[in-house]
């Protein structure tokens, strides 16, 4: 059971600058985070993208801005649970239990959900029967790729992901690569292999096909694909991959008790905080009149949050309001020297 | 004022006007058209504002920037008709654009 003095869910631009602002008022923080990297939708989304509305920062892409907010942390010691989503909260005896789908447990008087617009998830099949062959015969992401070994394997994307699996695999199994359209938004060299590849016949290559159905009982056995111009093929194959990206979902914290607005939460404008007390949401989550989804707004309503986590988190001292120009307690804890 | 037809893929009509200047993905979040989600918010960030458009309408529109197909790779069963509504912006060209809602973006 990890105790800390707040909790912060998501490690995009607001869960970062969150975390710094709970740091910089002497309090203990710690993030969780469903990607396996830190920057959120900046990093996952869009980190070549210019953006031009940070403050003071004319022009910086998602991937800059994620770096220096990571820059801003460095004096502080902050534990960050990549690739692990927060499963269950629970209220006991005016604390919170948090509990992380790989079994983490976090007791702290205070949460921030700065989660964006939910997890992240892998985009799925569309046909329903992929479900039940999902982790045996069906996967979006690979942890072991010797299952793969000497058997048939179909690939479903066209984008790195896909382009780098069909090459990889291609060495020790039979490949088919299925796309719904004739370019690839790969790198060009990867394009260039998975083509050299299907010359040498390596690589089975479907264009213009997309997954229509599954055939198996326990185990995958065949699939049919569909060409655009609505042409079925039947391959035999033993397992499929399916490289579409990622799609963000509300996921569990629907079942917080917090009080929904379609896909975001409703907080109060003086502490962010929603209807369950001491549990927060700031950035592109909460809702509240005049709502603006803008980095900055998270960045201001982080701030306010982290102020209001003081009061639970320390019930005997008080807060008091401090300047990172003059204060020396804040100095210290940037670890600058002040003379 | 323009109006743009979107139908659910229950087979619902909805006909709105909407201003010139706003998108047909900003056009159905103000006027709570279900079916599309626009998570991202209109950056042609995440394929949950996808639309087919209605045949005799598709080669009227403008066509896709790059990053556009690319991101019709992770809509939900994209076909030949598919667009990004955030990418479609409203003129007077635009009156009657018949669109059609698939049957969830995720």
């Amino acid at each position: 059971m990890i105790k800390t003095d707040a909790l912060i869910i998501g490690a995009g631009p607001t869960g970062l600058f969150t975390a710094h602002q709970l740091k910089l008022i002497g309090l203990d923080c710690e993030v969780v985070d469903n990607l396996d990297k830190i920057g959120g939708q900046c990093i996952e989304l869009y980190p070549d993208k210019p953006i031009y509305d940070i403050p003071a920062i004319p022009e910086c892409t998602g991937e800059e801005l994620t770096n220096s907010l990571i820059k801003q942390l460095k004096p502080f010691n902050i534990k960050f649970h990549l690739s692990e989503r927060v499963d269950e909260v629970k209220n006991n005896n005016g604390k919170w239990e948090v509990k992380t789908n790989k079994g983490t447990l976090f007791n702290t008087p205070n949460i921030i959900i700065a989660g964006g617009v939910g997890s992240f998830e892998p985009r799925k099949f569309a046909p329903k029967e992929c479900e039940r062959f999902e982790e045996k015969s069906i996967f979006y992401s690979i942890k072991d790729k010797t299952i793969f070994k000497d058997k048939t394997v179909s690939i479903f994307g066209g984008g790195d992901s896909a382009l780098d699996w069909a090459v990889e695999l291609s060495k020790n199994s039979k490949v088919n690569l299925i796309h719904r359209r004739d370019e690839f938004r790969g790198a060009q060299s990867t394009v260039n292999k998975m083509n050299e590849l299907k010359k040498a016949g390596k690589i089975n290559l479907y264009t213009k096909y997309q997954l229509k159905n599954v055939k198996g009982s326990e185990n995958i056995e065949s699939i049919d694909i569909e060409h655009d111009n609505k042409e079925v093929t039947n391959l035999k194959t033993d397992f499929i991959l399916g490289f579409f990206g990622l799609i963000m979902q509300l996921g569990p914290i629907a079942n917080w008790g917090l009080n929904l607005n379609k896909k975001t939460i409703n907080v109060d404008t003086e502490k962010f905080e929603t209807n369950q007390k001491g549990i927060y949401a700031v950035g592109d989550i909460c809702n509240y009149p005049g709502k603006l989804k803008l980095i900055l707004s998270g960045f201001h309503e982080g701030a306010l949050a982290a102020r209001a986590c003081f009061k639970l988190a320390k019930p005997n001292e008080k807060y008091r309001f401090e300047f990172t120009t003059s204060s020396k307690t804040i100095k210290n804890r940037l670890g600058i020297k002040s003379d | 004022m323009t109006k743009i037809v979107y139908i659910e893929h229950s087979g619902k009509s909805h006909s709105i006007n909407v201003q010139n200047g706003l998108t047909v993905m900003e056009g159905a979040i103000q006027n709570n058209i279900p079916g599309i989600d626009a998570d991202c918010g209109g950056s042609m960030a995440c394929a949950t504002c996808h639309v087919y458009v209605k045949e005799e309408w598709f080669d009227k529109l403008p066509k896709k920037e790059d990053g556009e197909e690319d991101m019709l790779d992770m809509a939900f069963e994209p076909n030949k008709f598919s667009r990004l509504s955030c990418q479609l912006i409203v003129t007077d060209e635009l009156d009657g654009l018949i669109v059609q809602l698939p049957s969830k973006q995720t």
